[in-house]
C-alpha cells in the first residue's frame, strides 16, 4: 500500500492539492458571508427563523444532488470548480451563522447590560465584547463546518471538479481498492487535521469563566 | 438617593431610565437639566457611572483594563488613563501590584465588585447608579463593602442613586429614601421622616425588618 502511494506519490499530492483549494477557497467564502450574517441575525430576531430555516433546507439536501441542481445554471455550470466550491459554501454556511448567532447571544447578560451602560456604542459593543467572547463558539462552527466541507468535497469529483475524490470514484468503478484508499486516507488526515487544529485554536480563544 | 422596596416594586425600572437603559412611555426623565430622550445615549451613558448587582465585569480583560474601560472609549491618552486606575484601585481598596492584572475569574466576590465600583467611577462622573451592588455578597464582606462605601462617598460627594432591597443598607448609605410599591412612588423620605412615618406603605415596609431586629 504504501508502495502505491509512493508510486503515485505526484498525483495523489496534485489532487490533495486540488482538494484542498476547493474546501479552502469555500471556507473563505462561507466565512466572509457567514459571520457577518450570524451578527446580523443576533441583532434582528425576526431574522432567525427565515435564516436557519433556509440554511438548514440547503443542508439537508443531500451534496450530489445538490450539485445536480446546480449543474444547469448559466454562469455556476460552465466551471465544475466554481459549482463545486459555491455548493461547499451552502453546507458550511449553516454551522457557521448558528454558531455565531448562538455565541452572541449566549454571552452573560451582566456582561451585556454593563458594556450597554457604560456607554458603548454598536461598534464598540461587537468589536470589543461580543466578538472576543464568542470567537470560540465561532471557531467550533468553522471547525465543524471545514471537516463536513472536506467530506462533501470528495464528491465534487462526480462533476468533474477534481480533488481526491477522482481517486475514490476511479477505484470504485476499477474495483480497485488501492485506488480508492489513496483518495480516501488523505481525504480523511485532512479533514483530521482540520478537527485538531481549529480544536487547538478554539480552546485558545476560549476566556476562563 | 435609594430606591427602596420589595422584588419586582419597579426600583431598578426607575433606575434604567436615569441612564436611558429603558425609554419612558409617558412623561420624561431629566439629566442636568435636559430630558434623556434629548441626551445623546452613549453621552448620558459615559458620563454616569453604572454598577450592577453581580458586577458585570468583562471576563477577558483583566482588573486593569476593566476598571480602563470609559477612559478607552474615551481615547484617553496612556498615560492618564494608567495614573487614574492606579488612584482608583488605591481609592477602593485593591492591592495594585497583586490584583491589577488578574482577570475576574481569579477575584474573589468583593474583590470583583470593589473592581464594579473603580470601573463605574473611572471617568470620573458626577452621577454614579447602583443596582443592589452588594446584594450577592455574603453578609460580612456586604457589611465591609457598605462601610467603605459609605467613607468613600463621603469623601467623593458624588450624586448616588442605589437600588436595595435591604433596610438596613438604605438606612446606612441614603440621605434620602424613596420607597416603591407595586410600580409606583410610594413617597420619598429622609431617614428620620422614613422611621416616623405613619405612612401604611412604609409601616408595611418596615415591620419585617423591625421582626429581624428583634433578634
Amino acid at each position: 500500500m504504501l508502495n502505491f502511494f509512493y508510486r503515485n506519490r505526484g498525483q495523489i499530492l496534485t489532487l490533495t492539492w486540488e482538494h484542498l483549494w476547493l474546501v479552502g477557497v469555500a471556507m473563505l467564502i462561507a466565512i466572509l458571508v457567514g459571520v457577518p450574517l450570524g451578527i446580523l441575525v443576533s441583532r434582528r430576531a425576526w431574522l432567525r427563523k427565515p435564516v436557519l430555516g433556509s440554511t438548514n433546507v440547503l443542508q439537508t439536501i443531500p451534496s450530489l444532488a445538490l450539485f445536480g441542481f446546480l449543474l444547469p445554471a448559466p454562469w455556476l455550470g460552465e466551471r465544475a470548480d466554481r459549482l463545486a466550491i459555491v455548493a461547499l459554501v451552502f453546507y458550511a454556511l449553516l454551522p457557521i451563522v448558528r454558531n455565531t448567532y448562538t455565541g452572541i447571544l449566549g454571552i452573560d447578560p451582566a456582561v451585556r447590560e454593563s458594556a450597554i451602560g457604560m456607554g458603548m456604542t454598536d461598534r464598540d459593543l461587537l468589536l470589543r465584547i461580543e466578538l472576543p467572547l464568542s470567537a470560540p463558539f465561532i471557531v467550533a462552527g468553522i471547525r465543524i463546518a471545514t471537516v463536513t466541507a472536506v467530506g462533501v468535497a470528495t464528491i465534487a469529483a462526480a462533476i468533474g471538479a477534481g480533488g481526491l475524490g477522482e481517486l475514490i470514484f476511479r477505484g470504485v468503478a476499477m474495483v480497485n481498492d488501492q485506488l480508492i484508499l489513496a483518495g480516501a486516507i488523505p481525504a480523511a488526515l485532512l479533514a483530521l487535521f482540520a478537527d485538531l487544529a481549529l480544536g487547538f485554536a478554539e480552546k485558545r480563544l476560549r476566556t476562563p469563566q | 438617593m435609594v430606591l427602596l422596596g420589595r422584588s419586582g416594586a419597579g426600583k431598578t425600572t426607575a433606575l434604567k431610565l436615569i441612564n436611558r437603559l429603558l425609554i419612558p412611555t409617558a412623561g420624561s426623565v431629566a439629566v442636568a437639566g435636559r430630558s434623556t430622550t434629548e441626551w445623546d445615549p452613549i453621552a448620558l451613558r459615559r458620563s454616569i457611572g453604572y454598577v450592577i448587582q453581580d458586577s458585570g465585569l468583562f471576563p477577558h480583560y483583566n482588573v486593569e483594563q476593566n476598571i480602563a474601560v470609559v477612559p478607552s472609549l474615551e481615547h484617553w491618552p496612556r498615560q492618564r488613563t494608567v495614573s487614574r486606575v492606579a488612584e482608583l484601585m488605591e481609592l477602593v481598596g485593591l492591592d495594585r501590584r497583586g490584583l491589577g492584572s488578574r482577570y475576574p475569574h481569579q477575584l474573589s466576590g468583593g474583590q470583583r465588585q470593589r473592581v464594579g465600583v473603580a470601573r463605574a467611577l473611572a471617568a470620573d462622573p458626577e452621577i454614579l447608579l447602583m443596582d443592589e451592588p452588594f446584594g450577592a455578597l455574603d453578609p460580612i464582606t456586604r457589611s465591609e463593602l457598605q462601610d467603605e462605601f459609605l467613607r468613600l462617598q463621603q469623601r467623593l460627594r458624588k450624586t448616588v442613586v442605589m437600588v436595595t432591597h435591604d433596610l438596613r443598607e438604605g438606612l446606612l448609605l441614603g440621605s434620602r429614601l424613596a420607597l416603591f410599591e407595586a410600580g409606583r412612588l410610594a413617597g420619598v423620605f429622609s431617614k428620620d421622616e422614613f422611621a416616623r412615618s405613619n405612612d401604611k406603605t412604609v409601616q408595611q415596609y418596615i415591620s419585617p425588618f423591625r421582626h429581624q431586629a428583634a433578634l
